[in-house]
């Protein structure tokens, strides 16, 4: 009796998720395989491989792919290798150390398009924007981020956004680390750099495999701050995955591309999953 | 120096350090918020311009300009809307994954976590079409329900972990005087837990608040939240810098401070309750 009351209370949420996950995902799969543009209703004939060859061979496939994978590594570097720093940083006390947690943290509750415009408005525009007015101060000439460099100007929005959880995370577990060994170490003569890296770093292997886990599952599905501030220009420069199959369904109209752009961010999400999990999946118990 | 000098000069140092940075990280949101009370020339000026005389007209043309309380208003609705659909579906499973744990329990949990790994891009051709066909594109109903099932392993998640860590005696003595799992529920379980499921919520509307995909292709002008309504700043009409500030800092506001009061939550609900 008591068993089938508990099955009863699970219910909605699993076989709400599971149709949220079986039936979009069907669909994109059938979708694939047919000709399907929204301009032309009425032929939907079935064509096979056709569209996964026509999305393979866009000329900015392979151009996002590596965007993609690029904005996901660097992005994992910088928040990882400075969100240890910098929670190592502020873990010790000092003057006004709440105020800092609080600024510190803040990036991370700004909304992606509001991110991404200031990024590309106030900080880097090339005449009136910050960057500029600095580089001329010291006598350089101003750089056009968003053209120049706009995979580069996007993986600085996207850390500045994530950073802040880094830490955020970070300085929640070195809270949990034990004073007493530390402590120990230090009466057996170890330095500050001896303390971090033997007994800090291991102590944050689990915390940073999952901030790992976390942030890749969002940088993979970076779109809105390409969206709002380079539109994946100048060409396919700052195109990843998800902005590509975007462009292919809402733009082109195309929904048979699309959907087979769309199997394959699902099969890289899949690929890049199974090495995380590999890598870092024996830090993470449940 | 004798030893409590080079102790008090080292945290003079950690902290001139650790401010000089928050300071840095902080920089584009203060600017944001003190040129959303600038003119728009004294916005674009070189060099900055840090004093001012404050104006406060960016805010009522922004209003006049896209209507930001109606925009405001569908992200309170979505927001609040989506979380508390959320809770009330997710509250039964975690209680019942928690209190009686079966053998497939753990499956059940991971399955559930994976199910945020498959990328939204993947899916947006048939939500898109699927929305069209039952009238629920642009409309505020259709992004509840994404809203919903987007942080529904999230939110079970989170609800899981505060209900495991609840003392078992007090359950075993209701159980005792005969209350079934639904009064175990309803009457032991949800008080106790009120804060637990309070910050579970809290950051729900965080996370749907900012949540930008789903809102960007699937609204338009009826249903858009800020998310969406400040990607329309996207392409400049001549100066506009002010303006877009002061949408920006009225969209964030609100969130950013909501955010500091349940940092510690959010990380807990984010790394799925590995790291507390």
């Amino acid at each position: 009796m008591k068993r089938s009351i508990t099955r009863l209370l699970m219910a909605p949420s699993v076989i709400l998720l599971l149709a949220w996950m079986i039936v979009p995902l069907s669909m994109t799969i059938y979708f694939s395989t047919i000709n399907y543009n929204l301009l032309y209703p009425g032929r939907n004939n079935f064509v096979g491989w056709m569209n996964f060859e026509f999305f393979i061979t866009d000329p900015g496939f392979w151009i996002a792919i590596s965007n993609t994978l690029i904005l996901l590594i660097s992005v994992l570097v910088i928040t990882v290798v400075l969100g240890v720093a910098l929670s190592a940083l502020i873990d010790k006390p000092f003057y006004g150390r709440n105020v800092v947690r609080v600024l510190l943290i803040s990036p991370f509750f700004i909304m992606p398009t509001v991110n991404a415009l200031i990024w590309k408005n106030m900080m880097m525009n090339p005449v009136y924007g910050i960057f500029a007015w600095i580089s001329q101060t010291l006598g350089f000439e101003p750089i056009d981020w968003l053209s120049d460099y706009p995979l580069m100007s996007v993986i600085i929005m996207v850390s500045w956004q994530w950073l802040p959880f880094a830490i955020l995370v970070f300085v929640t577990a070195l809270q949990s680390q034990d004073t007493e060994q530390k402590e120990a170490a230090q009466m057996d003569g170890a330095n500050g750099w001896h303390i971090f890296r033997y007994l800090t770093i291991p102590h944050l292997a689990r915390p940073i495999a999952v901030v790992v886990m976390i942030e890749t599952i969002f940088l993979l599905a970076v779109f809105a701050e390409i969206y709002v501030s380079t539109g994946g220009g100048p060409g396919y420069d700052s195109t990843n995955l998800a902005y590509l199959i975007y462009n292919q369904a809402l733009l082109q109209y195309d929904v048979g591309v699309a959907s087979a752009g769309g199997l394959f961010a699902v099969i890289l999400a899949n690929i890049v999953a199974f090495f995380l999990i590999r890598a870092v999946g024996k830090n993470l118990t449940v | 120096m004798t030893l409590t000098q080079q102790r008090k000069l080292k945290t003079l140092l950690v902290g001139l350090a650790s401010w000089t940075v928050a300071l840095l990280l902080f920089f584009p949101i203060f600017w944001m918020f003190i040129t959303s009370f600038k003119t728009e020339l004294q916005a674009i000026s070189v060099p900055p311009q840090l004093f001012f005389e404050p104006t406060f007209e960016n805010f009522s043309i922004v209003q006049e300009r896209s209507d930001y309380l109606k925009h405001a208003w569908n992200s309170v609705v979505t927001s609040f809307g989506a979380t508390l659909l959320a809770l009330i579906i997710a509250i039964p499973a975690a209680y019942s994954m928690a209190f009686f744990p079966g053998k497939k329990t753990k499956d059940i949990l991971l399955w559930m976590l994976s199910t945020k790994m498959l990328p939204a891009v993947g899916v947006l051709v048939p939500i898109y079409i699927l929305s069209r066909d039952y009238g629920l594109l642009d409309s505020k109903l259709g992004l509840v329900i994404i809203f919903t099932l987007m942080n529904l392993p999230i939110i079970v998640w989170m609800l899981f972990s505060y209900f495991k860590d609840l003392p078992k005696e007090i359950l075993e003595a209701a159980r005792m005087d005969g209350a079934t799992p639904w009064d175990e529920m309803v009457r032991v379980v949800l008080p106790l837990s009120v804060g637990g499921i309070a910050s579970t919520g809290l950051l729900s509307i965080v996370l749907c608040w900012n949540e930008a995909f789903w809102s960007l292709n699937l609204t338009a002008s009826e249903a858009a939240p800020l998310t969406a309504m400040i990607a329309s700043y996207s392409s400049p009409e001549g100066l506009f810098w002010a303006k877009l500030s002061a949408a920006s800092t009225l969209a964030c506001a609100p969130i950013v401070i909501f955010g500091w009061f349940c940092q510690k939550q959010l990380v807990q609900g984010l790394t799925f309750g590995a790291v507390k």
